[in-house]
């Protein structure tokens, strides 16, 4: 992995056709190195098509969206995908291969056509490998595993591009706690190392005690940006999901805790 | 297994068609013929009859089987396949239109289908690029599938007042043939399989990723929407060309990459390669067999490579998914 690089949304504007109606509307978005940064909000808030704009996916753009002093909507998708590495919320495999040949795939933006894996490539993906836990099942192939496991290997496959951006939508959707615990401890190990993530997520409390920054999305705008203990406030969070809700703190760890309430009858 | 099985699968097949036929040449007496050796009439025969028509046998079973693997891929259907993209359909009408017209030379036929195939696909990456989005792979099968829809349309009203000889030799086309082999078809088709086969085992690694989906494709560094629509002109190409060379012969493209992945081989440079020579020997096979069985009649090709594929196909249905 080369040096900490940042990802930025600057005043970013995203819509499915040309002219449609925006999705994403003057969003400004900093994720720094060595963070994790958590991007939330209710479904259909933006999160997901921000994801899509990383991927150049948009056809309708405004604003910038930088790695480091890189433009991304300008730049060659190749060369992004050695900066970015995303994580899609779905994905779902036509053809099953073996879990170790799919996350040999995250290699490929850095092999030309005709270069072979080399032993370098390969001591990456086995490392990869051993960050998602996912070496017990190395040998089977994708449609052999479970919903849990198949979000692992992907997630090993993301690191296999050895980026110095992670950028995942719900990455522990379909994940036992244990898993999902497991998967943020590694993606804090990797924000320790250096790397920028970003995640995108549903699970606010979760979210809240590994984040370093959260981005709170309403309306394909930023409705509320800062440290979690700033982000998890109940008026706010009432104000965006709709729902009446009530933020404690966790007794033992001492995190912003979010319990959403039965509505009276 | 597969890597053994298919090298000497062909390599008997190639023995056997040059053996086989009206006058048969016994098995030695084929590798003296192919050297110039020994009886005059063997040398023609096996030389100047048998072995262009293997030849050809070979290029187009190549051209489909590749294709099909290469469109399965980046399509992420395991039931895409090169006629389903609109190739067979403009390549019948440009055929039935030289029936029609009595433009039945040595190379009208072939031209008229090729140019009726390249239209065709050309109109359906247009339809597909109208509707916004040519990296679609849902919208890309539709339009061929309307395309080829209209193409039939219009083959029906086409043919209704046509006299009978003329309907029977539209029909005998399109019914896949390799009766009308000869050297400078081989070499033409052969100098467009190469550079097809050649520019898809190249997209080896893109098919892969392609494969994975749009948003995944994207991350691994793809331009979705370029890749796929090269893969898809490539794809579209080999099968035009294979069309024009010896009719319609469907199963190859759909059949022969399911069975080679079947067998493990996924990866893409390995699978268009496998498909490649997979498409070859069933070509090759169904060709001796409809030149052999009811001789000196002649079976409709295209006919018997789905006779084998069927049977093949599912046998090793439980291990296509």
């Amino acid at each position: 992995m080369s040096a900490a690089v940042a990802l930025q949304f600057d005043d970013v504007t995203l819509a499915y056709m040309p002219g449609g109606t925006p999705v994403v509307r003057h969003a400004s978005i900093t994720a720094a190195p060595g963070k994790i940064t958590a991007i939330v909000g209710p479904n259909g808030s933006g999160k997901s098509s921000l994801v899509r704009g990383v991927l150049g996916l948009m056809p309708e753009r405004d604003g910038r969206i930088l790695a480091g002093t890189t433009d991304i909507i300008r730049a060659a998708p190749r060369a992004v995908s050695r900066l970015i590495a995303v994580m899609p919320q779905r994905e779902s495999l036509a053809f099953p291969m073996l879990v170790r040949d799919y996350v040999a795939l995250g290699r490929a933006p850095f092999l030309g056509v005709w270069d072979a894996i080399t032993a370098t490539d390969n001591a990456i993906v086995q490392d990869a490998m051993r960050r998602a836990d996912v070496i017990p099942f190395a040998d089977r192939r994708t449609d052999e595993l479970s919903g849990g496991e198949w979000q692992r290997v992907r997630l090993a496959r993301t690191l296999a591009q050895d980026t110095p951006i992670l950028l995942l939508d719900e990455p522990t959707t379909f994940l036992d706690i244990a898993h999902e615990m497991a998967t943020f401890e590694t993606l804090s190990r990797e924000a320790l190392s250096g790397r920028t993530i970003v995640l995108v997520s549903h699970t606010l409390t979760l979210v809240a005690r590994f984040a370093d920054h959260m981005v709170l999305m309403h309306d394909g705008r930023v409705a509320a940006a800062g440290p979690p203990r700033d982000v998890m406030q109940a008026g706010t969070l009432e104000a965006v999901y709709g729902w009446p809700l009530v933020v404690s703190h966790d007794p033992a760890v001492g995190a912003p805790t979010l319990v959403p309430l039965r509505r009276p009858r | 297994m597969l890597w053994t099985v298919i090298p000497i699968a062909l390599l008997v097949l190639m023995i056997a068609s040059l053996a086989v036929g009206a006058v048969p040449v016994a098995p030695f007496a084929v590798f003296r013929a192919l050297a110039g050796k020994g009886d005059d009439l063997a040398i023609t025969i096996v030389r100047e009859l048998r072995l262009p028509r293997v030849a050809l046998a070979i290029l187009v079973g190549a051209a489909l089987g590749s294709s099909g693997a290469a469109l399965q891929g980046t399509l992420r259907n395991p039931l895409a396949e090169p006629y389903l993209l609109g190739v067979s359909g403009g390549a019948a009408v440009g055929a039935v239109l030289a029936f029609l017209f009595g433009i039945t030379g040595a190379a009208s036929v072939p031209l008229l289908a090729f140019a009726g195939a390249i239209a065709a696909v050309l109109l359906v990456l247009g339809l597909a690029r109208a509707a916004g989005s040519a990296r679609d792979p849902r919208t890309l099968l539709m339009a061929g599938v309307i395309i080829g829809a209209f193409a039939n349309a219009a083959i029906l009203i086409l043919l209704a007042d046509a006299s009978p000889d003329r309907v029977r030799g539209a029909l005998w086309w399109m019914a896949g043939s390799l009766s009308d082999a000869s050297w400078s078809r081989v070499v033409w088709l052969a100098v467009y399989v190469a550079l097809g086969v050649s520019l898809l085992i190249a997209r080896g690694r893109l098919l892969d990723v392609l494969a994975l989906g749009e948003e995944s494709a994207a991350a691994l560094g793809a331009n979705v929407a370029q890749a796929t629509q090269h893969v898809f002109l490539i794809s579209a190409l080999l099968a035009a060309a294979s069309v024009a060379a010896a009719g319609l012969i469907g199963f190859v493209g759909l059949v022969v990459p399911n069975i080679v992945r079947a067998f493990g081989v996924v990866r893409h440079r390995s699978l268009i390669v496998a498909a490649a020579l997979g498409g070859a020997v069933l070509v090759l096979l169904a060709d001796l067999l409809a030149r052999t069985v009811r001789a000196p009649l002649e079976l409709p090709l295209g006919a018997i490579t789905a006779l084998i594929g069927v049977p093949v196909f599912l046998a090793r249905l439980r291990r296509i998914r």
